[in-house]
């Protein structure tokens, strides 16, 4: 099961190492990780999507862990809460004269942007979840994909409920 | 205002932080920090090796309570303390470490003894920093001190450019503002959590108390006994918890655990409530967890949340300071009795193997067990012990019975050779009142034996037992369990102590008969100086009992009868 927790972390150096180390370390498998900015100075924003056992306590485990970093201001599990999650993805594809109104014809149905035309290439920029970005992939394969770059998810709760800064006090239950 | 030099700010910050110890070693990159320390009123106890002093500082805190301080220089001498961070991260001990590092217009070059030192001590840190700017330092200084006090105490290193050290700024230093937003030690459970564990302990008619190193690091010792005294449920300790309730009160069991005495592991295995006070279920405590305790119910108190559930999985988690926590559950529990229960673990403390070999007669064989059952006798139960790690180790928590917390300092956790000596040159320079001995073994100690003149040159006052069995022990017993008694790389000859001693400015003792076990005991008592006893012992003596790695708790290596009947 995917779980997708999004952390606070103060903008300093080494935090990234710090996070990474850990799930390094306690043998937690990341699938993605995207960090960036937010509306807070100082502060970034990390989306982890971890593969772990359908065993809540996995999660629950991770996000203690990162707690006790102390760089680490904030962690939620967004896994059950159907946040928005959306990753970007840049494919460069080889297209030719026979090929390229085909490769184009499938970026339409997949709202994918064209950002690069050349006599033998196409690259489509696409953003979306990742069933979809895959999905596009999986079409693109024919065509021969010369390169592929994908972001990792960016994730954030719906409504206009805010993740506060301020920290949850822990509270383990049964 | 007139500025200060990093040196001095550095050393003005452990003023403030009430410091008078340092353990290190000096460097190029640090000799800044080393030249302004002759200004201060700090004393600096110069190891002869950097690992001594990560040791020294740890045992220094262990026996004080307070935070171990430790320098190196950069490169060599940073990654020379790395065994004992790991050491002190493993037994959540507070020592700060600060060590020297290339000047920040040459980090990253490769420059001459330039080490990655935060990225080499990250995983073995609490928290760790680069200070490559002088406005910072004082504040990273200040917060370092925060964070290995508190919560979880541990190790935190702070590494200095050796540009900031020479840099000038104001001091200025802030006692009350901390700010780490995403650092927040302070816990505590909610009402409904005390209702629930006081409804488990209030209804258990088989309670076992599981008392860990947070007794000790919480100074929870005497909400401990009037707890246990209060419910009248017996207590167990891990290897860290000894001396956190008195070995010689009635309801004391003893240690648990892989060498924990039979009643102990079938008190936890019977039990339907185990209460652990500041422990982490440790794989050498549980044993098989597919079997561990499966009948009972568990309440955790702990400080660091992720320990819960880690290994077992625990009915009502409390998370906070245990001292804290202690005092308010209490207000929740009836007065228990458990007169049936206390009856029946009574009855099995005859099943012992360690009342057999105390009183083994010699026939020209001494034994561990007779060295330190004689040193119990002998210091009247009331020295620090510092102990290494292997066989002697496990007969130290079996034979030296100790009443206070505080009283025995070891390398449980990551199980540390060579810890012993060290650390117990930082205990005595802590409590220079204590009789501090170190017990270790052959092997052990001539890892870290070079102390010994560090121990003259600072006129510091301790005794060395030295169990000599000529093997690495713990890995022979092991042989000789488990790989059909093929003595790979364990045999080890040991230089002649008594001159190794006195080449140290120490006086060394060789006893090899039982009835020479007192007079050498007392003579080191009466020497002023260093004594290092080597005591010949048995050579294939092994400890039991036993729980094999993986095995249930109850299913113990016994001592073969032919072995006890004499």
């Amino acid at each position: 099961m995917i779980h997708t927790i999004v952390a606070y972390v103060e903008n300093k150096p080494g935090v990234l190492n710090r996070v990474a180390s850990l799930f390094r370390r306690r043998g937690f498998n990341i699938e993605s990780l995207a960090v960036g900015h937010t509306n807070l100075p100082g502060v970034s924003r990390m989306t982890i999507m971890i593969n772990a056992e359908e065993d809540t306590d996995v999660a629950k485990r991770i996000e203690s862990n990162l707690y006790k970093l102390v760089n680490v201001l904030r962690v939620d599990d967004l896994t059950n809460k159907s946040p928005v999650a959306r990753e970007l993805a840049l494919i460069k594809v080889k297209a030719n004269s026979k090929t390229r109104n085909e490769i184009i014809q499938i970026a339409d149905i997949f709202r994918a942007n064209i950002v690069d035309a050349a006599s033998h290439s196409l690259v489509l920029e696409i953003s979306g979840t990742v069933e979809k970005v895959s999905r596009l992939v999986l079409m693109l394969e024919p065509f021969n994909i010369i390169e592929l770059q994908r972001t990792g998810v960016i994730a954030i709760e719906r409504g206009s409920h805010q993740i506060p800064s301020e920290p949850p006090s822990l509270n383990y239950t049964r | 205002m007139s500025k200060l030099s990093g040196a001095q700010i550095t050393m003005e910050v452990l003023k403030k932080e009430g410091v008078e110890h340092i353990f290190g070693y000096p460097g190029g990159a640090i000799m800044p920090i080393y030249d302004a320390m002759l200004d201060y009123d700090i004393h600096h106890i110069l190891t002869r090796h950097e690992q001594g002093a990560a040791h020294a500082a740890d045992g220094y805190a262990r026996a004080s309570g307070k935070v171990g301080v430790v320098m190196a220089t950069s490169g060599p001498g940073a990654t020379n303390l790395v065994t004992g961070i790991a050491t002190a991260m493993l037994d959540s001990s507070p020592i700060v470490c600060i060590t020297g590092q290339v000047p920040s217009n040459v980090i990253g070059t490769d420059a001459f003894q330039e080490t990655d030192v935060t990225g080499v001590t990250l995983p073995i840190t609490k928290h760790n920093y680069l200070v490559t700017e002088i406005d910072e330092l004082a504040d990273t200084l200040h917060e370092a001190f925060y964070i290995a006090k508190s919560g979880r105490k541990g190790p935190v290193l702070v590494d200095i450019a050796k540009d900031v050290q020479n840099a000038q700024a104001e001091f200025i230093w802030n006692e009350e503002t901390i700010e780490l937003p995403g650092y927040r030690p302070d816990l505590s459970p909610n009402t409904t959590t005390y209702q629930e564990a006081a409804n488990l302990i209030n209804n258990a008619k088989r309670p076992v108390i599981l008392a860990g190193h947070g007794i000790i690091a919480s100074n929870a010792h005497e909400e401990l006994l009037k707890f246990a005294e209060y419910t009248n449920i017996p207590v167990s300790m891990t290897l860290l918890g000894l001396g956190g309730f008195p070995a010689s009160h009635y309801l004391n069991l003893g240690m648990m655990g892989m060498h924990g005495e039979s009643w102990v592991n079938t008190a936890i295995q019977e039990a339907d409530l185990l209460l652990a006070f500041g422990m982490r279920f440790d794989d050498r405590v549980t044993g098989n967890l597919t079997t561990y305790a499966k009948n009972a119910k568990k309440i955790h108190i702990e400080i660091d949340p992720t320990e819960i559930n880690k290994n077992v999985k625990v009915d009502v988690p409390m998370l906070g300071d245990l001292h804290t926590i202690l005092k308010e559950l209490i207000t929740y529990l009836e007065k228990g009795k458990h007169t049936k229960w206390l009856k029946k673990i009574e009855s099995e403390k005859g099943d012992s193997s360690v009342s057999d070999i105390k009183h083994m007669p010699d026939m020209g064989h001494l034994y561990a067990a007779h060295v330190i059952h004689d040193l119990w006798r002998f210091t009247n139960g009331n020295a620090l012990v510092v102990t290494d790690v292997g066989q002697h180790q496990m007969w130290e928590t079996q034979y030296y019975h100790h009443d206070q917390p505080r009283s025995l300092i070891t390398s449980g956790g990551l199980g540390t050779m060579g810890f012993a000596l060290p650390a117990a040159m930082g205990a005595k320079v802590a409590c220079p009142d204590k009789e501090v001995w170190v017990i270790c073994g052959d092997g052990g100690f001539q890892m870290t034996s070079s102390e010994l003149t560090t121990l003259a040159q600072e006129k510091i006052k301790l005794n060395v037992a030295i169990i000599n069995n000529g093997y690495l022990g713990m890995v022979r017993q092991w042989q000789e369990f488990f790989y059909d008694r093929r003595y790979s790389a364990t045999p080890m000859l040991s230089p002649d102590f008594v001159k190794l001693a006195e080449a140290h400015h120490a006086t060394g003792i060789r006893v090899s008969k039982r009835e020479e076990v007192e007079n050498a005991i007392i003579t080191a008592q009466n020497t002023p100086e260093v004594v290092v006893i080597d005591f010949t012992v048995e050579q294939e003596d092994s400890v039991y009992p036993m729980v094999a790695t993986g095995s249930d708790l109850d299913d113990m290596i016994r001592r073969p009868k032919s072995e006890i009947e004499w």
